[in-house]
C-alpha cells in the first residue's frame, strides 16, 4: 500500500485544504476562539480546577448540576447562533447597489443554516431540557430522575452534537441548505461536501440525548411524584414539561429516522429523496415536519409552565383555572402533531387538504388564547411585584399574542401562498420564539437561578437586559413583517432594490439592541456574582413561592429533601406556610442516592469520534469508534454498583446548619 | 425577606396532618416503564420507515418488483425461526420465575440460535437480491424494502448481543433482581421485534408479491 492509499484510508476526505485559512473572518474566529480557549484552560489548569470539574460536575450525575451545566451550554451556544444573527443582519443592511456586503453567497448560506440549527438544537433545547433536569425532582418532591446515569449521558451527547458544529466551522464547512436541509438540494448531488453530512450527524448524535431525556424525565415524573401528589396536584411546570416530554418522546424518533434516511441517500446511494429511480423529496419534507411542528411546542410549553410559576408567584394568588390550564397544554400537545402540512401548503396537495390543516392550526389558537386569559385573571386583583421575572412575562404576553396572531394569518392556506417562504415568515417565527421561548427562558433563569445559586440576580441589569431586548426585539422584526408583505424573500445575501434598504438598516439597529440585552444579561451574571453577599437567599425562598422547590435551602443539598415531603394541595409550599408546616428536625434517616460516573462522558467522547469520522469518510477510524462504542456501553452494564448511602448523621449535620441559618435570618 | 410563615392569620396548625414522612420513601423503580417508553419510541422509527415503504414501495423505476423477487416459502421459513424464538424466550422467562438459572440460560441460548437462524436467511437473501443486480440503489422501491427490513435485522443482532452478554451476567452473579429486570427489558425487546416483524412479513412480503 503507498503513501496516498494509506493517507485516505485513515483520514478519508480530511485534507489541509478542509482549514478555511483563506477566508478572513473564519481565521479571525479561529485565532480569536483559540487565544479564548487557551486562556481558560490555562486558568482552568493553574487554579487546578480539574480534579474538581471532572468528579464534581462532568461526571455528575445529580440532575441539578446536570441542569446547570445544560444552561451553561445554550447560553454560549446561543453567542455563537447570536454572531450569525448579527453578521446575517449587517450584510442585509449593506448589500445594496451593487455593493456585494463582507459575506459571499456559499459563506452566508452557510451562516443562515448554522444560525437555525444552532437556535433551535443548540440554545433553546438545551435551556428547556437544563430547566426541566434542575426544577422538576424538585416540584415533584424526588431526589433524582429516574435514570441518573442516562442523564449525564444525554447531556454529555447534546455537547458532543453541539462540538460537531462547532467543529464545521474551521475544519470543512456546515450546510448550505437551511436549517432542515430538504432534498434534493441536500442530496448527493447538490451538496456533494460534508456540510450536510455535518448537519446529519451533529443532530444524530444530539438527538440520541434528546430521546433518552424525555424517557428520563416522563419516568420521573409518572413514577417518582412524592406522595400525595395525584395528577392534578403536580404543579403546572411539571405537567408541561410532562407534555414537552411525550412529544420529545414521539417527535425525536421521526427525526431519527429521516436523517437516517437521508444519511443513506448520501452514503449507500439509495433513493428515497433523489429525483430519479423513484424517488420523492417530498417524503423528506412531510416527515421532517412531523418532527418539526411538534418541536415547536417542545420549546414553548416548558416556559408556558414558566410563565404560569412565575404569574401565580408575583400575583401572590393561585394560578386562575389550574383545569383548565392543563387541559390546554394536553390539547395543544395533542393537536401539534396535526397540523405539520401548513408549513408547505404550496406542495399542492389541493384544497381539502389545505384546508384540513388550516383549520387545525387555527385551533390550536384556542388553546393557547385560554391560556392567555388564565394569566391575565391570575393578574387581575393580585398584588403584583414587577420583579424581573414578572417584566419577562408582561413582556411575552403582548408580544406572542401578536406573534399568534401573525400565525393564525399565515395558517389561512391562500394568504400563505403570498406569504410562503417570505420575511413575514421569518418574522413571525422570531415573534413566537423570541417572544416565547427566550422571554420564558429569561423569566426562568431570573425566577431559579436564586435556588440554583443562592444569591439572587442583580436586578438593574436584569432590566435594562428585558428592555434592550423587548424593544430591540421589536425594532428589528417590524421592519421583516413590512418587507414580507412586499413580497421579500428569505435567505438573500444581497437585493437590488435600492428602496429596501432602510427596512434592513433598521432591522440591523434591532439587532444591535438585542446584542445589548444579551451584553446585559452577561453583565447581571458578572455583576450578581461580585454583590452575591449583598444578594444572598438564606431562606431557599426570595419570592414567596408556592411549590416544593422553594422548600429546600438554596442551593439545595445533594439529596434535596431530607424527608420526602407528603402533597396536600397543588400549591404544596404555600400550603405548607400557611398552615405552619414546622420542618422535621429529628429521626434523620441514611439516604440512598446514585454514584457519579465518566461513562457518558466517554461514551460521548467516542461518538463525537465516530460522527466525525462518518463526516470525513474516515470509514476506519469510523469502525474503530462503532466498536468501541458498543464495547464501552456493553463494558458499562457490568457495573452493577451504582449506588451508595449518605449517611444519617451527614444529613442531620447539612439540616442542622440550615437550621441555624434560618434562624439567624427570621 | 421571606419568613416560613407567609399569612401568621392562618396560623391555625393543624397538628395532625403530616407534611413530611418519617419513614424511608423508596419510589418505584421505573425501569420497566421507561423501556416501555423507549420501545414505543423505537415504535416510531418502525412507523416512519412503513409509512416511506407505503409511499415508495409501488415506485420501481423499471426495475424488479416484489411479485418478481420475494420468495415466500423462504420467508415463511424465516417468519418461524423468529416465532420460535419468542416462544423459547418465554420459556427462559418461566424457568427465571422458578429461579432456574441453569435451565433458564438454556432457553437463552436456543432463542439465541433461533434469532441468529433468522439472520443468516436474512442475509442470505439480502446476497441472492444484490447478486440478481436488485440491491437498495437500484429503485425506490428496493431502497426502502431494504432499510426497513435491514433496520429490523439491525435490531436483531443488538439483541443477540445483548443477550449474550445477559448470559454472561447472569452466569456469574446469578438471577440476581438487577439481572432478572434486564432478562425482562430483553424480553419486552425481543417479543417487540417479532410483533414489528409481523408487520414486515405482512405489508412487505405477502402484499408486495401481489401483482
Amino acid at each position: 500500500m503507498n503513501m496516498p492509499d494509506l493517507a485516505k484510508l485513515i483520514f478519508g476526505r480530511l485534507t489541509i485544504e478542509a482549514i478555511p485559512y483563506h477566508e478572513p473572518i473564519l481565521i479571525g474566529t479561529f485565532i480569536a476562539v483559540a487565544i479564548g480557549g487557551i486562556a481558560l484552560l490555562t486558568l482552568i489548569t493553574r487554579a487546578k480546577l480539574w480534579g474538581y470539574l471532572w468528579s464534581e460536575w462532568f461526571t455528575s450525575i445529580d440532575h441539578k448540576k446536570i441542569g446547570i451545566m445544560y444552561m451553561v451550554l445554550g447560553i454560549v451556544m446561543l453567542l455563537r447562533g447570536f454572531s450569525d444573527a448579527i453578521m446575517m443582519r449587517a450584510q442585509q443592511a449593506i448589500a445594496f447597489n451593487g455593493n456585494p456586503g463582507f459575506l459571499p453567497p456559499h459563506h452566508y448560506d452557510q451562516i443562515f443554516t448554522a444560525h437555525g440549527v444552532i437556535m433551535i438544537f443548540f440554545v433553546a433545547m438545551p435551556l428547556v431540557t437544563g430547566l426541566m433536569n434542575y426544577v422538576v425532582p424538585l416540584q415533584i418532591g424526588a431526589r433524582d430522575v429516574a435514570f441518573p446515569f442516562l442523564n449525564n449521558f444525554s447531556f454529555w451527547m447534546t455537547v458532543a452534537g453541539a462540538m460537531l458544529v462547532m467543529a464545521s466551522l474551521f475544519v470543512g464547512e456546515f450546510a448550505r441548505t437551511g436549517w432542515l436541509a430538504y432534498p434534493p438540494l441536500s442530496g448527493l448531488a447538490q451538496s456533494p461536501d460534508v456540510g450536510v453530512d455535518y448537519y446529519i450527524w451533529s443532530l444524530q448524535v444530539a438527538g440520541v440525548g434528546t430521546t433518552l431525556s424525555g424517557i428520563n424525565l416522563l419516568a420521573t415524573i409518572v413514577k417518582m411524584r412524592a406522595p400525595g401528589m395525584t395528577m392534578m396536584k403536580m404543579p403546572v411546570f411539571t405537567w408541561t414539561s410532562l407534555l414537552t416530554n411525550v412529544l420529545i418522546v414521539a417527535a425525536f424518533p421521526v427525526l431519527t429516522a429521516v436523517l437516517a434516511l437521508l444519511a443513506l441517500d448520501r452514503y449507500a446511494g439509495t433513493n428515497f429523496f433523489t429525483n430519479d429511480f423513484g424517488g420523492n423529496a417530498m417524503m423528506y419534507v412531510n416527515l421532517i415536519w412531523i418532527w418539526g411542528h411538534p418541536e415547536v411546542y417542545i420549546l414553548v410549553l416548558p416556559v408556558f409552565g414558566v410563565f404560569s410559576e412565575v404569574v401565580a408567584t408575583f400575583s401572590r394568588k393561585r394560578l386562575f383555572g389550574y383545569a383548565s390550564m392543563v387541559y390546554a397544554t394536553v390539547v395543544i400537545a395533542v393537536l401539534s402533531y396535526l397540523v405539520w402540512l401548513h408549513h408547505f401548503f404550496t406542495m399542492g396537495s389541493g384544497a381539502s387538504v389545505n384546508s384540513f390543516f388550516g383549520i387545525t392550526t387555527m385551533i390550536i389558537s384556542i388553546p393557547t388564547g385560554a391560556k392567555i386569559f388564565n394569566w391575565l385573571f391570575t393578574m387581575y386583583r393580585g398584588r403584583i411585584k414587577f420583579d424581573v421575572p414578572m417584566l419577562w412575562t408582561v413582556g411575552f404576553m403582548v408580544t406572542f399574542v401578536i406573534g399568534g396572531m401573525t400565525g393564525v394569518m399565515l395558517a389561512v392556506p391562500p394568504a400563505d401562498f403570498l406569504l410562503h417562504n417570505s420575511l413575514f415568515l421569518i418574522a413571525h417565527f422570531h415573534n413566537v420564539i423570541i417572544g416565547g421561548v427566550i422571554f420564558g427562558l429569561f423569566a426562568g433563569i431570573n425566577y431559579w437561578f436564586p435556588k440554583a445559586f443562592g444569591y439572587r440576580l442583580d436586578e438593574f441589569w436584569g432590566k435594562c437586559s428585558f428592555w434592550f431586548w423587548l424593544v430591540g426585539f421589536w425594532v428589528a422584526f417590524t421592519p421583516l413583517y413590512v418587507l414580507g408583505f412586499m413580497g421579500v424573500t428569505r435567505r438573500m445575501n444581497h437585493f437590488e432594490d435600492p428602496s429596501l434598504q432602510i427596512w434592513f438598516q433598521i432591522a440591523a439597529f434591532g439587532a444591535f439592541l438585542v446584542a445589548l440585552g444579551i451584553g446585559s444579561f452577561l453583565i447581571q451574571l458578572w455583576v450578581s456574582y461580585k454583590r452575591r453577599d449583598q444578594l444572598r437567599d438564606v431562606t431557599g425562598d426570595p419570592w414567596h413561592g408556592r411549590t416544593l422547590e422553594w422548600s429546600t435551602s438554596s442551593p439545595p443539598p445533594a439529596y434535596n429533601f431530607a424527608f420526602t415531603p407528603v402533597i396536600h394541595d397543588n400549591d404544596a409550599w404555600w400550603d405548607m406556610k400557611e398552615r405552619n408546616a414546622r420542618r422535621r428536625l429529628e429521626g434523620y434517616l441514611p439516604i440512598h442516592m446514585p454514584k457519579n460516573t465518566g461513562a457518558g462522558v466517554i461514551l460521548a467522547g467516542i461518538s463525537f469520534v465516530f460522527g466525525f469520522a462518518m463526516i470525513w469518510h474516515m470509514f476506519l477510524v469510523a469502525g474503530i469508534a462503532f466498536v468501541a462504542l458498543v464495547a464501552t456501553a456493553i463494558g458499562h452494564t457490568f457495573n452493577y454498583k451504582r449506588d451508595y448511602y449518605i449517611p444519617a448523621d451527614v444529613v442531620a449535620r447539612t439540616e442542622a446548619a440550615r437550621t441555624e441559618e434560618l434562624a439567624a435570618h427570621v | 425577606m421571606s419568613d416560613m410563615h407567609a399569612t401568621p392569620s392562618a396560623a391555625i396548625a393543624e397538628q395532625d396532618v403530616e407534611f413530611w414522612m418519617k419513614e424511608d420513601h423508596h419510589p418505584a423503580n421505573g425501569t420497566l416503564l421507561g423501556f416501555w417508553i423507549y420501545l414505543m419510541s423505537d415504535c416510531l422509527i418502525f412507523a416512519c420507515l412503513f409509512a416511506t415503504y407505503g409511499v415508495l414501495g409501488r415506485s420501481y423505476a423499471g426495475g424488479p418488483s416484489g411479485a418478481d423477487l420475494f420468495d415466500l416459502p423462504l420467508v415463511a421459513v424465516n417468519t418461524t425461526m423468529l416465532l420460535l424464538s419468542s416462544i423459547t424466550y418465554g420459556f427462559a422467562v418461566l424457568e427465571m420465575q422458578k429461579d432456574r438459572k441453569g435451565t433458564m440460560m438454556a432457553w437463552l441460548i436456543i432463542t439465541g440460535l433461533f434469532g441468529a437462524a433468522f439472520l443468516g436467511i436474512e442475509l442470505w437473501e439480502f446476497s441472492h437480491l444484490i447478486h440478481e443486480g436488485a440491491g437498495p440503489q437500484r429503485s425506490a422501491f428496493l431502497s426502502s424494502f431494504f432499510t426497513l427490513v435491514g433496520t429490523h435485522g439491525l435490531h436483531v443482532t443488538f439483541g443477540i448481543i445483548w443477550l449474550i452478554t445477559l448470559l454472561f451476567q447472569v452466569g456469574r452473579l446469578g438471577l440476581t433482581p438487577a439481572n432478572k429486570r434486564r432478562i425482562m427489558c430483553l424480553s419486552m425487546f425481543w417479543h417487540f421485534l417479532d410483533v414489528v416483524w409481523i408487520g414486515v412479513f405482512t405489508f412487505v412480503y405477502l402484499m408486495g408479491s401481489l401483482p
